[in-house]
Formats: structure tokens, C-alpha cells, sequence
């Protein structure tokens, strides 16, 4: 909402600069977003007549103004614009007056001496752009300064409002603020009746009376509409940013920002009969003032005569039933629209209206005759006519009741944390113009028609403590219970574990939830994600199930910006449909946290190779996440992943996620070089740890014996080694493979796996043939679990 | 006997005299075996004790003796500077340029908007605040309808929401993604309301809430994906004036900065009343004195605790919310929001 500060100045005048009062309008929170003179400061700019005008002798498109300053003799002055002519009244800039841009300069063109400068708008900074001399009224009265007859010190201040003060989107609402703020006098327009001239009237129906409660028609004959608007309109209307259209749209928006009320003027030529507020019948059109033509909602309101829909009641005007130039007779309305009524419908249709804007917010409901006589009579003033009765159709049962509000004093230092007295909170509330009546401790308020955001005890709280100044109010440091609250010890945080990956060399990354359903499919094999219905671009189009697919995106990030060492990993909600989904039915949306390893293993360095980071490697970092010995791994098939190189990962719970080397064909599809490495693991379960348990450590010695075994090619490690510890008494502590090979020596198809095994006795030195029956039990397990032969 | 003594000192001195002259161990060794090997002098002397006389033999015995012990001594002094003269070549070989950077791998880090989270986490915790989370994908009722934000209400469009389509592929209405974290408000103060309904005073509510929430805007300040921070303090004592004491508090531990100037400003959000915006000034850097708006908060709306199942004449509470993301950029001195989630390793990598 932007308003003109003059304007606001001339119904309530408080004793404050332009800065104060933009400062108590935001500290009462009407947020000031912007504050502007309306023009730039400069000097010596004075009103001004051109006395006389020839060709310039030497120049056919300049001429030679003898100009009128208010001094004894007029000036001569070297002027282009097209619009210069004798009698005209113009703003002059005087020698040594500074414009935006321009410093006035006694000069000489073509040969001819010129003191000053005849100005446009644009060049005192007053407009955008302008064809020719800004034209002042033949009234102006000569040499007086420009800034004072246009009122450019005026300032443009644009309020944030927020949507519970609707009552602030007029001038009149804004001056009532003010005055209850500051206490200065507030000067309202007095509003008298204007007196029925005629009968001539139209009936009105309330069809819909839920949607508009109270519609207030008023038939002004035989006016001249073509009259043009008073500049004292123009320049309010243009200073609040509405632009002007004709003299009676004027006059209505010129209303709509002094008192709040929207208003519309119909043609009544282009009326028949009845005016009826109704709902729309199935399928029928309207052409709006826009020119787009609309197949409204079922349940928006519009204006219609006998024979058709008019107008999209408090939305917008249609094409074909306004005023125009040559309309003879106007039939005014001055409704209130229920906001429940009018809440989406522009919105819906792709647009906003100034009307639309109030009506969704609140429009003061007892407003709507004293709007209609306020415009009956400017536009008398401005375009003459004869006024007809002004016509009320009301439906009482559905105007907003006004129920009396009850505060406790009790209760609002409860709310507000310090008690202000009964005296303090009677003075506030009578600033407001609430009448509070006292009842014992309580006071009862009926709030005046325009505070309609007003119906509960809160609301009378929050502007006791808005107009005692939030400020005002102490700061209470915390009281309350203290519980110690330590998490479970075998509970970690997902902090935790971001600082154990950031220990590893990854660092973290959040990335967007929606991503592109090509991701989706190529990282996860989705076909049907959850998708937006209204993305904020396409390859933003579906909520991820699985984070993959980002973490590949961070890589090819990175790669563009010669990033070639890339360790990322994020910890993030994935989601799919999924009816029995909690805590939101139809949906599962659980944490996981997912890893990324590309390039070399080590950042490029003196004194040790290098080569890419590979499986095995981000396996370390996974298993370093866990417990020692709680994972198995068993090869699986992915969709993101190299089939012979994918794991599920396993604890004794059940599967927790993946791991794998990207497959090459994405590899090759996103121009990624050489796969990075991945794994993706559901976070719940890394939330838990063990409790710490404490094992004897023995003082005898140990023993190690190896024992390399050849086995067949395809036989994973896990199945063997899980065999060997089957087979091993207690004694063994240990069972670490320290080699793996196949090529020469051993047959083709075949390879050997090298253990170390560890024994050693909590309460005995161990004897040899001891240690070698172990060794032989599990060779002999191996050899008849897997054929294993021992490797000599 | 007269003679013996001199020459037994000058072969003391010719043999210390040799051994210094050995500069390498087998050298001193070569040298050792003229003077104590099996024909060496100092051995010749002794085993011609025998034929001298009974009377002098044991004087010249403890002479020769004594003598044997002097060269003894020497080479060992000998044999320990050489071995300490081969141990310094060594270390002076085995020099390294120390200077040289360490080896190893680069050390990852946590983002910067999650340390800010973490930060805030902390600073809560240690008033009594347990941290709770809730769905991203949230149903209409929890984000909207449950905070005072009925279908239509004018306060639903500054929240532009992202919706979600259906299997059919039809706009499903019920659900959406959250707009805020406020919803976790209502889903924590049900389920307080469950876990102690057997008491006859809910014991106080305080959490907060960290997560994404999304809208659909996207600039330099904004990014459709965001994060927020809810906080909630409900009890049967808790004020405005507590709320007050509570945030500024906390903004000017969070800053660091006792000296920060913090505002409360009216404003308005459905589901607080009174509600209000609040404003910080720095008092030195390069935003010094401009008010920032840093945060929402209010004292919960009536309507809102009995959507949470409270009895709000008997419970009062505060909520407020506020943006990790801007507090961030705040803190580093961070301009465009969208860094953070472009996933560039080079910005990231610098708040580690």
C-alpha cells in the first residue's frame, strides 16, 4: 500500500517529521518499506507564463519563448518542445537552478541567448518519461516555486501491511492509526447525504446473501462524463499509484483510497431491469474489464442484470457495462462482499484488483452507504448530474455481527507477562476509539465497525501491548523446571555422524529435495515419483527417493569447476508413496544418509603415488560407521550401480542400504570419467550404538599360524571366513585375511585367500599340537564346506 | 725397575696417541691388537713378569697392570667418540627437509547452514529445549488449517506453496510440502498431550524444530528449499515478557555480541497473537546499524493450543521462527543463498 504522506497529513497531523512518523508506523506494525519524496530536491524551479512564442530564426524546430516569471521583465528562453506556445503555464528552471542531471546555464544556441529552461515532467524527475512541457493550470499563479504549487516535497511512503489490518488500506484507516497512535486531531471528510434530486432507481436482489450482505445502488442521470478529472484527484490517485482513467472511475478508486470501500459504476443504459447478486449458472461467461473472458467458479458472486452477468462482484468490472465517455447515466454501486466470498477468486483467475485485495481482507461492513453519498457528490461536483435515492438491499442475518469482546486484566498480564493497570489499559482502549465500558476487572469493548479484524480477548491484548509500545514491554530471562535431558548413551546424533564422515574427508552437502525425474530414474529405477504439481522448473519436478542421484549432481558440479578430488555426503529425507506411510498417510519419508567418493584416493602430494578411490575404500568408511564385525555385504542388483561391483548392506536387523561403483553407463551419460563410488544407508538404524562392553585381556602369549587356502573364484571372502570362525574354538582371537591372489601357481578358475589366525588362552600359554589341531579343524571345515585345498 | 715406569708411560701415551689417530673402528681394533692383542706390547710386558725377580715382580705387576688400564680406558673413550662420530654422520645424513608438507588425506567438513543448526541446537539445549522434527511432506490440517490458517485465509497466500500431484495425476489438495516448521508445533504439543494425560498437570512443552521447508520463490535471498527453526514454549506461566528475554537472549549469544540491538515490532502471522517481527542492529561490521529482520514470533494463538489439544485459558505459550539460512549469512558474511545448495566444495569447504 502506498500512500502520499500530504495526503495523510491532511486528516491527521501529528507533530512528527517524515522520518518519526515513519518510525512509529513501523514499531505499531505497519511495516514502512520504502519512503520517497516525490521528487528529487532542487531549487529555483518557478511557475511560469509564456508571453510569447516565435520560430527561432536560425532553428525550425526551436523556439524563441519570451517567459513570464513573476519578475518585472520576462525572460527569453530557447525552447524544443513541441507543446510550446503563448499562454501556455509551465514550470521554469531559473539560471543556477540544479535539475536531476542538468545545471541551468545562461548559454547562447544557435546565436540566440536563453536564461533558463522550460521543463517537462521527466526532467524534474516527476515522471518516467513526458512529450513536451509539463502543463500547469492557467491559474497557477506565476513565479511561485514549483515545489510548493506541486507539493514535490510530498513523500511516497509504501507500507508493508500485513493481511489482518485491511482496515490501514485507506487513507482514512491510516489516519484513525495515526491518531491513536500519537494522539494528533483526526480531520475525516464529514460525509452528508446527498438529497435525491428524482425517483429513478433499480431494484436490487440479494441472491446470494451469504456472499453480499448489504448492496448499495444509486442512479446519477444526465452527468457529463467526459468531464475531465479535478488535478487535485489526479495528483492523490497518482501519488497512491492508481492511474487516471476517466473523471466517474476517478472519482471511484479516488473514494476506494480515502474511505476503504470499492465501488463501481455501471452504464445503466447498457442495464436491464433488476440487479441481481448471484452465483453463476453452469458455463456462463464473462468479458472483464481486462479483456479476458472467464467461466467463473461456481461459487463467486457476480453482479447481473435480467439478461446477463455484468461484473465479478467485488473482483472486477466486466467489459461491456462500465462507464465510457459517452455514458449519459451511471448507476453507482457500493457493496460489502464477504471476504470468505471473494478469498482465491482473483487469484484463481490469474490476477489481483485493487477491490479484490480489500474485499478478501475485510471491508469495513457499515461503510457502504456513507461511500456512496462521498461519491454521489464528487461526482456531481466534477460532472454534474441529478441524483436518484440511493437503494439498500440488506440481508441483516448474514452482516458480520459485532459481538462485544470481553478482556480480563487478569488475563492480559497472564498474556503479556506484566500487569498495566486498569487505568493504562482504559486509556489505551479509549485512544483506540473503543469505548471500553468497565465491568469490575473486566472491560467490555465493542469494537467500532472498521476494526473488524477485532473478535477475540487476544485481539484487544496485541493492541493494548502495540500501542504501549512492544519495546515497553520487559524481558524476563526463563524460568522454568529444570529435568536433566542427556540422550540414551547408545543413542548418537546425526551430528555425530557428520563429524565422524567430516573426520574421513567428506564434506557436507544439502541439496534440493525435487530433482529431475531423469535422476529418479536413472539412480533409483523410478518411474512414478512423487511429483509437484507446480515445480518451480521442470528439472525440479519430482521429490526424491533416494539422494543418490543429487550427490552424482554435486560431483558434476564440481567436476565443471576442475574440482577432480570429490568427497560429498548429505543426510536427507527421501520420499515415495506408500499408503500405509506415517506420520503422513500416503507417504514414507525417512532419513538416509548417502556418501560419494570420486578421483584419487589422496589429494595429489609429494612422496606417494596415486590412484583412484575405489570400492574397498568408501567400504572403510561405511564399515567405520559401525560397530566391528556387524555388516555383511551380499551382491546385489541396482539400478544406479555396476552389477558385478553392489552390495546390500546388512546388519543382524536387516538390510540398511547399498553400495556400489556408479554404473558405467551413467558414468558415461553424466561425463563423469572414471565411476565414483557410492553408498546410500537408511539413518535410523545408525542412530543406535552398543553399550560399550569390557572383555578380559590375557597376560599369556599368543600365537599366530597361516593358513592360505584355494578355493574357487566366485567364493566371496565373507562365506569363508564365516566358515574358518564356525570352525575355530574360543581360543582364536583373530581371523584376518592378509592376501589375496590368483594367476600363476594357482589353476585357472581358482584363488587363494590368505588368513592369519591369532590364538591365544585367557589362562594358559598354549601348547603346539594344541595350535596345530586348531588350524587342522579349520582347514577340514573349509575343505568340506568349499573344497578348499591348503596352499602350500 | 727404574726404567720400567718411564716406558710404561710413554707406551700409555704412544697408544692413546694411536687410538685417536684411528678414525675408523678397525683401525682403533688394528691399533688395540699392537697394545692388548695376544702379541701385543703391553701383553708381551705381562708375560714377562715371570722372569723377573720375586721382589719386583709384584711392583711392576701393578705398574704394567696399571698401565694396561689406562689403554683400556682409551679405547673405550675412542671406541665411543667413533660410534658417536658414526651416529652423528647418520643423523646428519637422515636430515629431513622439515619444512615439506604433510602427507595424507584432506579433511571433509559440515556445511555451514548445519552448523549454524547445530550451534542453535546447543544454545536451546542448554535452557531445557528438546529438538524435534517432523514430515516434509505435510498435510494441509498440520501446516495451514491446525494453525489458524483456514482454506482461503488471505495469510495462505504469502506462503506460496508447492502442491503434489496425485497417482492420477490430479493436484491433491490434503497434502503439500511444508511452507514452515510450524506444523511440528501442533504435532508435538498432541503428542505431549498423549504421553501425559494421566497427570493432572501437563508438565511445560519446550522444543525446537530444525528442517527444510520449501516455497515457491527462488532469487539471490531466496531458494525454494530452506531451512527454519520453530521453537515452542508452552506452560502455564509463560509470557510475552518471557518471550522477550528468551530470544533476545538468545541472538546475542548466537552473535556473540552483548552489545547487539534487538526490536520487537507488531506484526502478524495467524497462528501467534500478539505476534511479532524481530529486528537486529549490529553495532560494528559492514551492516551496522541497519535493522535486520532476523525472525517471526508470538505468543500461541488460542486456537492453535486447542488444535494441539491444551486448554489455552489455563496454558499460555510462545512460538517463534526464524531462518538459519539468513542467520548464516549473516555470521560468514554470506550474500546469495543459493550457494548453499549449489554444492560447490570450494564455498563449502571454508566454514570447516
Amino acid at each position: 500500500m502506498q500512500f502520499s504522506e500530504s495526503w495523510l497529513r491532511s486528516l491527521c497531523n501529528p507533530a512528527l517529521d517524515t522520518d518519526q512518523l515513519c518510525h512509529v508506523l513501523t514499531m505499531a506494525g505497519l511495516e514502512v518499506e520504502e519512503s520517497r519524496r516525490v521528487a528529487a530536491p532542487f531549487e529555483h524551479v518557478v511557475v511560469a507564463r509564456i508571453v510569447a512564442c516565435e520560430k527561432h530564426p536560425d532553428a525550425d524546430r526551436l523556439r524563441l519563448c519570451q517567459v513570464d516569471v513573476g519578475t518585472a521583465e520576462p525572460l527569453q528562453i530557447v525552447c524544443g518542445a513541441p507543446n510550446a506556445a503563448a499562454g501556455l503555464v509551465i514550470p521554469c528552471a531559473l539560471v543556477g537552478a540544479r535539475l536531476p542531471g542538468i545545471e541551468i546555464r545562461k548559454a547562447s544556441v544557435r546565436g540566440i541567448e536563453s536564461s533558463g529552461m522550460l521543463c517537462s515532467a521527466r526532467e524534474l524527475g516527476i515522471a518516467e518519461d513526458s512529450d513536451g512541457l509539463l502543463e500547469l493550470p492557467a491559474d497557477a499563479p506565476v513565479g511561485m516555486n514549483i515545489r510548493e504549487f506541486l507539493d514535490l516535497d510530498d513523500h511516497l511512503i509504501t507500507l508493508k501491511l500485513t493481511p489482518n489490518r485491511a482496515d490501514c488500506l485507506s487513507l482514512a484507516g491510516l489516519a484513525r492509526e495515526v491518531s491513536a497512535l500519537t494522539g494528533a486531531v483526526l480531520h475525516l471528510p464529514v460525509v452528508a447525504p446527498v438529497a435525491p434530486a428524482h425517483d429513478d432507481s433499480r431494484a436490487v436482489m440479494l441472491d446470494a446473501p451469504a456472499a453480499c450482505s448489504r448492496y448499495c445502488g444509486r442512479l446519477i442521470t444526465g452527468v457529463d462524463a467526459a468531464a475531465p478529472t479535478p488535478d487535485w484527484i489526479r495528483q492523490r490517485l497518482d501519488r497512491v499509484g492508481i492511474r487516471s482513467i476517466s473523471a466517474i472511475v476517478d472519482v471511484t478508486n479516488y473514494v476506494m483510497m480515502e474511505l476503504g470501500q470499492p465501488l463501481h459504476a455501471f452504464d445503466n443504459a447498457r442495464l436491464q431491469g433488476t440487479i441481481h447478486v448471484r452465483h453463476p449458472h453452469a458455463g456462463e461467461e464473462l468479458l472483464l474489464l481486462n479483456g479476458q473472458t472467464v467461466v467463473p467458479a461456481a461459487d463467486t458472486v457476480l453482479i447481473a442484470d435480467e439478461s446477463r452477468a455484468l461484473a465479478l462482484g467485488g473482483v472486477m468490472g466486466g467489459e461491456n457495462s462500465g462507464v465510457t465517455d459517452a455514458t449519459r447515466d451511471v448507476f453507482l454501486e457500493s457493496a460489502f462482499f464477504a471476504p470468505e466470498a471473494i478469498a482465491g477468486k482473483a487469484r484463481a483467475l490469474g490476477f489481483s484488483s485493487d477491490a479484490s485485495y480489500r474485499f478478501e481482507r475485510g471491508v469495513d461492513p457499515g461503510l457502504q452507504q456513507t461511500a456512496i453519498e462521498r461519491a454521489t457528490a464528487l461526482i456531481i461536483e466534477i460532472c454534474g448530474g441529478s441524483p436518484g435515492p440511493v437503494v439498500a438491499a440488506i440481508s441483516e442475518p448474514h452482516l458480520p455481527r459485532r459481538a462485544p469482546v470481553r478482556l480480563r486484566t487478569a488475563r492480559a498480564a497472564k498474556i503479556i507477562g506484566v500487569d498495566l493497570g486498569h487505568e493504562k489499559i482504559g486509556q489505551l482502549l479509549t485512544g483506540l476509539g473503543f469505548a471500553p465500558r468497565r465491568d469490575g476487572d473486566d472491560f467490555i469493548v465493542t469494537p467500532p465497525s472498521y476494526r473488524f479484524d477485532i473478535e477475540i480477548e487476544e485481539d484487544l491484548v496485541e493492541e493494548l501491548v502495540r500501542i504501549h509500545g512492544y519495546d515497553n514491554i520487559p524481558s524476563h530471562p526463563p524460568v522454568g523446571r529444570m529435568a536433566m535431558m542427556a540422550l540414551p548413551e547408545t543413542r548418537r546424533t546425526a551430528m555425530t555422524l557428520r563429524r565422524a564422515l567430516a573426520g574421513r574427508g567428506f564434506q557436507e552437502t544439502i541439496n534440493f529435495s525435487f530433482v529431475e525425474a531423469g535422476w529418479e530414474a536413472d539412480f533409483a529405477g523410478n518411474t512414478s515419483p512423487v511429483t509437484l504439481a507446480n515445480p518451480i522448473a521442470s528439472q525440479m519436478g519430482v521429490m526424491r527417493s533416494s539422494l543418490i542421484g543429487s550427490l552424482v549432481n554435486v560431483l558434476v558440479t564440481n567436476r565443471k569447476r576442475q574440482q577432480e578430488l570429490v568427497r560429498a555426503f548429505e543426510i536427507g529425507r527421501v520420499f515415495s508413496r506408500d499408503d500405509a506411510g506415517h506420520p503422513v498417510p500416503g507417504f514414507t519419508q525417512p532419513q538416509r544418509l548417502a556418501v560419494l567418493a570420486a578421483g584419487p584416493v589422496a589429494p595429489e602430494q609429494w612422496g606417494q603415488g596415486t590412484r583412484s578411490v575405489d570400492f574397498f575404500d568408501l567400504k572403510a568408511d561405511l564399515e567405520a560407521l559401525f560397530p566391528p564385525g556387524t555388516l555383511s555385504f551380499v551382491r546385489t542388483a541396482h539400478p544406479a550401480l555396476h552389477p558385478g561391483r553392489s552390495a546390500l548392506v546388512q546388519s543382524a536387523g536387516g538390510v540398511l542400504g547399498i553400495i556400489g561403483e556408479l554404473h558405467p553407463r551413467w558414468a558415461l551419460k553424466y561425463e563423469l570419467g572414471v565411476a565414483p563410488v557410492v553408498f546410500e544407508l537408511d539413518l535410523a538404524p545408525l542412530m543406535n550404538e552398543p553399550m560399550p562392553a569390557c572383555r578380559e585381556i590375557s597376560r599369556f602369549p599368543s600365537v599366530a599360524r597361516d593358513l592360505a587356502l584355494i578355493v574357487d573364484h566366485a567364493l566371496p571372502w565373507q562365506d569363508l571366513a564365516s566358515a574358518l570362525r564356525e570352525a575355530a574354538p574360543p581360543i582364536v582371537t583373530a581371523i584376518e585375511l592378509f592376501d589375496v591372489y590368483a594367476g600363476k601357481g594357482i589353476a585357472e578358475g581358482r584363488k587363494s585367500l590368505a588368513f592369519k589366525v591369532v590364538m591365544q588362552d585367557t589362562r594358559r600359554t598354549l601348547e603346539d599340537a594344541e595350535v596345530e589341531n586348531v588350524v587342522a579343524a579349520m582347514l577340514a571345515a573349509a575343505e568340506a564346506r568349499f573344497g578348499a585345498e591348503l596352499r602350500r | 725397575m727404574e726404567t720400567l715406569e718411564p716406558n710404561l708411560a710413554d707406551l700409555v701415551a704412544l697408544a692413546a696417541a694411536e687410538f685417536t689417530a684411528a678414525t675408523e673402528p678397525a683401525k682403533l681394533e688394528e691399533a688395540k691388537a699392537r697394545y692388548l692383542g695376544k702379541d701385543g706390547s703391553l701383553t708381551a710386558l705381562l708375560k714377562g713378569l715371570g722372569k723377573l725377580p720375586a721382589e719386583e715382580r709384584k711392583q711392576a705387576g701393578a705398574a704394567i697392570n696399571k698401565a694396561r688400564d689406562q689403554v683400556e680406558s682409551a679405547l673405550v673413550a675412542r671406541r665411543e667418540a667413533l660410534r658417536e662420530a658414526t651416529l652423528q654422520a647418520q643423523l646428519a645424513a637422515e636430515a629431513l627437509d622439515v619444512t615439506l608438507p604433510g602427507r595424507g588425506s584432506r579433511p571433509g567438513g559440515i556445511h555451514p547452514v548445519t552448523r549454524t543448526l547445530d550451534r542453535i541446537e546447543q544454545l536451546f539445549r542448554s535452557i531445557g529445549f528438546e529438538v524435534a522434527e517432523g514430515p516434509e511432506i505435510e498435510t494441509d490440517w498440520h501446516n495451514f488449517t491446525a494453525l489458524n490458517t483456514p482454506e482461503k485465509h488471505p495469510a495462505r497466500s504469502m506462503h506460496d506453496t508447492f502442491y503434489l500431484l496425485d497417482a492420477g495425476g490430479k493436484v491433491q489438495d490434503d497434502v503439500l510440502l511444508r511452507t514452515h516448521t510450524s506444523p511440528v508445533q501442533i504435532r508435538t504439543l498432541l503428542a505431549h498431550v498423549e504421553k501425559y494425560k494421566h497427570l493432572d498437570t501437563l508438565p511445560e512443552v519446550r522444543v525446537i524444530c530444525p528442517g527444510r521447508v520449501y516455497r515457491v520463490d527462488s532469487d539471490a535471498t531466496h531458494s525454494p528449499m530452506f531451512h527454519q527453526v520453530e521453537g515452542l514454549w508452552v506452560g502455564e506461566n509463560v509470557s510475552f515478557a518471557d518471550l522477550r528475554g528468551v530470544v533476545a537472549d538468545f541472538l546475542r549469544r548466537f552473535f556473540e555480541s552483548e552489545d547487539l540491538k534487538v526490536r520487537f515490532r507488531p506484526s502478524f502471522f495467524p497462528f501467534t497473537e500478539p505476534s511479532a517481527e524481530i529486528d537486529v542492529a549490529f553495532m560494528s561490521g559492514p551492516l551496522e546499524g541497519r535493522w535486520l529482520e532476523i525472525a517471526g514470533c508470538g505468543m500461541v494463538h488460542p486456537n492453535v493450543m486447542r488444535c494441539g489439544g491444551i486448554d489455552p485459558e489455563r496454558y499460555t505459550g510462545f512460538a517463534f521462527g526464524m531462518g538459519p539460512d539468513r542467520l548464516t549469512m549473516l555470521r560468514y558474511g554470506i550474500n546469495d543463498l543459493r550457494l548453499f545448495y549449489e554444492g560447490d566444495l570450494r564455498f563449502l569447504s571454508q566454514f570447516n
